[in-house]
């Protein structure tokens, strides 16, 4: 039941998905107030994992558990395996409690990726919020490494206060390009902050892209992705080119517990990243 | 007259109205460019005209006496700002500082009541555009009041 298809080459083939690999952390860096990321490498010395923008691994700790997190690295870099973890539970305040040296469990990697390929000719359009700009960074690295393929490029990025802005310095490296549109919000902030004020879904009006020729890429809190489908419609931007990136709760990753059934769909194995018309009459009910 | 006519045409505010209409409107409005850090209009001061910001942001400000200037929200390029002339006390409810140099058309609120007055269309088809500004300003304050990238609390159950 894939919900669209890609010409990018397929992530390595799993032999047992219910296997963990173990990875060791290299590199652990803490981006914003409870949200670290961590730079990985295989401990066998084995090959390293290749994955499509937008897809995700469950990460093990051992004795604790296993979260679904959506992979934030390079993809033409998958020698370092890159994770942005926000603690919001048991198992994610554990993970960013590990220190470099130690040890984790990964499976992966699971689900659908972003539509680059598709996206090829069009004007781009990312949407982003909060910690939602993660699972966007590899379709950006893609992007931008490919950058012919496409017409304009704008990237759309809304967070709580300019505390919480994820991936600063790369913000302000792609805001110095000339072939992206960066463009940041933030929903509250002091005197002290010269940006935007406002919920990252003013910026769409003002955005520089052709509705009609568009693909957007949306990633954020669930209501931040209905606001934002609306105001992409009322752009004129088609529902069949409107990406989103649907968050349940993962278990197995290859569509057999069925925790995250969202109506005739598994999320880990149909999603994360679903078109917007294939789920638009779910998306907007309230008891699925 | 012609060069302002032209600008109005071209701006998102006008899209499809008639041109009649817009001819009126312009017999109301001037330009006026604002440098980074003065303020368009004071809280409490007369709400007697609005804006179409051309180029350039507006920064809407509350001041928070003991924390100072809050920006509540930021207004764009090509957006309207401000609508307290439309309805009595006619008083600005915030500050508005540029960020930028800040260039616009200004309509002459007290000349534009007149003209509804006299032709209700005219009236009724601003009134409509300024409804859906004040809708989607709505929408997206509620967003903001709702702190949804906080991080989540479990759901209670009852």
């Amino acid at each position: 039941m894939q919900t669209h298809t890609s010409t990018a080459p397929a992530p390595q083939a799993l032999t047992d998905p219910m296997l963990p690999r173990l990875y060791r952390i290299r590199r652990r860096r803490r981006d914003i107030p409870q949200v670290f990321t961590f730079e990985m490498e295989p401990v066998d010395g084995g090959p390293a994992m290749t994955f499509q923008p937008g897809q995700f691994n469950m990460l093990y700790v051992f004795g604790v558990g296993e979260v679904p997190i959506s992979i934030s690295g390079d993809p033409d870099r998958p020698q370092v395996l890159v994770h942005t973890i926000r603690e919001v539970g048991t198992v994610t305040r554990a993970l960013c409690a590990l220190k470099r040296g130690d040890v984790l469990g990964v499976r992966g990697p699971f689900g659908t990726g972003w539509p680059l390929d598709e996206a090829h000719g069009y004007d781009v359009v990312i949407v982003a919020g909060g910690i939602g700009l993660a699972p966007l960074r590899p379709a950006i690295y893609r992007l931008l490494a490919r950058r012919e393929h496409y017409g304009r490029v704008s990237l759309l990025y809304g967070a709580r206060t300019p505390r919480d802005l994820l991936y600063m310095r790369e913000l302000q490296e792609w805001r110095g390009r000339f072939d992206i549109e960066v463009e940041v919000t933030v929903d509250h902030a002091d005197e002290h902050w010269r940006g935007n004020v406002g919920v990252v879904t003013t910026l769409i009006p003002w955005a520089q892209f052709d509705p009609r020729e568009t693909i957007a890429l949306v990633c954020g809190p669930e209501i931040m992705m209905r606001f934002t489908v609306r105001e992409l419609m009322r752009r004129g931007v088609p529902e069949d080119r409107i990406y989103l990136s649907m968050e349940r709760n993962m278990k197995c990753g290859i569509g057999l517990c069925g925790h995250c059934q969202f109506g005739p769909f598994f999320v880990c194995q149909d999603g994360p990243v679903f078109r917007y018309d294939q789920i638009a009459h779910l998306f907007w009910k309230r008891e699925i | 007259m012609t060069a302002l006519l032209e600008i109005l045409k071209k701006h998102p505010f006008f899209e499809e109205l008639d041109p009649n209409i817009i001819e009126m409107m312009a017999n109301c409005a001037t330009e006026a460019t604002f440098q980074p850090g003065t303020f368009l209009f004071h809280e409490g001061e007369e709400a007697d005209r609005f804006f179409l910001i051309r180029r350039g942001r507006v920064a809407l400000e509350l001041n928070v006496p003991g924390m100072g200037p809050r920006t509540i929200q930021t207004i764009h390029e090509g957006d309207v700002l401000g609508w307290s002339w439309l309805f009595p006390p006619y008083r600005w409810h915030f500050d508005a500082r540029a960020l930028d140099v800040v260039r616009t058309v200004v309509f002459n609120g007290k000349c534009l009541r007149g003209k509804f007055e006299e032709h209700p269309r005219l009236g009724y088809e601003i009134m409509k555009r300024f409804a859906q500004i004040i809708v989607r300003r709505l929408q997206a304050t509620r967003m903001q009041l709702l702190d949804i990238y906080g991080t989540p609390k479990p759901v209670q159950k009852r």
